[in-house]
């Protein structure tokens, strides 16, 4: 059976149920969380860019770029379609640094802050993370399927895994 | 900035004729080659449209990418297929058999290419700071081979902090070999947000 694919673009969020499966393609410093209730089999994603909202000066932002807005929005809306909080659990990949750029500029460093950004929320909101493939310097795939919980993370040069 | 002119428009298109035109004459020179030139196109695109226009965010690809440094920072790519990027290394070196998915993956075909974006990076940059009087200078490039996602991102981070558009000067240059395969490859000039008010204003042209 070919199970039908939900796709989660650049500073994006949507939420599935098995037998439907969720991907985000090509993270390089950007993170995919995944969020889920196992036993309801149900699942949320985001893909998102940048650690923190508070660093922008601009108004009507897009919450789903940042990391701290958009798990708050992931957290309250799996909830809001049913899920119970204390069986949720989290997955996370991405968070690469792509450039060895040596420089002072901390943007440099996104991917890693992204990472630190997501882990912080996850805990504020005392989700245990169950697996987590982060760091390194090469672009990912990832894909979750709520029938197993499982995240397949494919990447070019080192080739697919799955937590 | 998510509203241009015409009038800006053209002037950014300017921008990346001039660049890419001085690009294709020295990439005509280090080939001995004739190297075409397609008119630049200036586009608008949520960051999802900037991967499909390279084919999808898990297309596999090869950039240079450096970033601009000086009064109108940015960043820029130089954008290839992997297979387009081979057959420009066994152009360049006379390695025949060069292969970048086959390892081990010879240096000296990496360092090539690298060269090569560097060479057409620079001149492009050089044109685009001789037109406009601004100072620009280039971080040393990168080469790279992976999801298109992953590599083009990285150029976007400045930018996205404040927007969640990117605006894209897209050339595409294209070279004939002998058996007429086409390679082309597409540079993406992606100026900072503050870069485009000293770009119009070095050309004597007020923001609306």
């Amino acid at each position: 059976m070919i199970n039908q694919v939900v796709k989660v673009g650049i500073a994006d969020l949507k939420f599935t149920k098995s037998p439907e499966v969720l991907r985000t393609s090509g993270l390089g410093s950007c993170v995919g969380v995944v969020v889920y209730d196992l036993p309801l089999k149900l699942a949320g994603m985001a893909h998102v860019m940048l650690p923190d909202s508070t660093s922008s000066k601009r108004e009507n932002l897009n919450l789903l770029k940042y990391a701290d807005t958009a798990i708050e929005i992931l957290v309250n809306d799996i909830v809001g379609l049913g899920a119970r909080k204390f069986a949720l659990k989290a997955k996370l990949a991405g968070g690469a640094q792509m450039f060895s750029f040596t420089s002072s500029n901390d943007m440099l460093r996104v991917g890693q802050r992204n990472v630190e950004a997501v882990l912080h929320m996850l805990d504020h909101y005392r989700i245990p993370i169950m697996a987590k493939d982060v760091g390194g310097s090469s672009g990912r795939t990832i894909e979750f399927s709520p029938e197993t919980g499982l995240l397949k993370v494919k990447t070019v040069h080192l080739g697919e895994t799955e937590i | 900035m998510d509203h241009l002119s015409n009038y800006q428009l053209d002037i950014l298109k300017e921008i990346g004729n001039i660049g890419s035109g001085n690009a294709a004459t020295a990439l005509s020179k280090l080939l001995n080659q004739k190297v075409d030139m397609k008119v630049p196109s200036v586009r608008v695109v949520g960051f999802d449209d900037m991967m499909d226009m390279v084919g999808g965010p898990d297309e596999l690809i090869v950039s240079v990418f450096l970033r601009i440094q000086g009064e109108a920072p940015g960043s820029m790519f130089f954008v290839l297929s992997p297979s387009e990027a081979e057959t420009f290394v066994k152009q360049v070196t006379g390695n025949s058999t060069f292969s970048l998915t086959e390892p081990p993956i010879e240096e000296l075909g990496l360092s090539a290419l690298q060269e090569v974006g560097n060479i057409l990076a620079g001149s492009y940059l050089s044109a685009l700071s001789d037109f406009t009087s601004i100072n620009m200078q280039p971080s040393v490039p990168s080469l790279h081979m992976d999801m298109a996602g992953a590599v083009l991102i990285q150029g976007l981070i400045e930018l996205s902090q404040e927007s969640d558009y990117a605006i894209i000067i897209d050339t595409n240059i294209q070279e004939l070999d002998n058996a007429n395969k086409a390679i082309n490859g597409h540079f993406f000039l992606l100026p900072d947000p503050e870069s485009f008010v000293k770009i119009f204003e070095a050309l004597g042209v007020r923001e609306q």
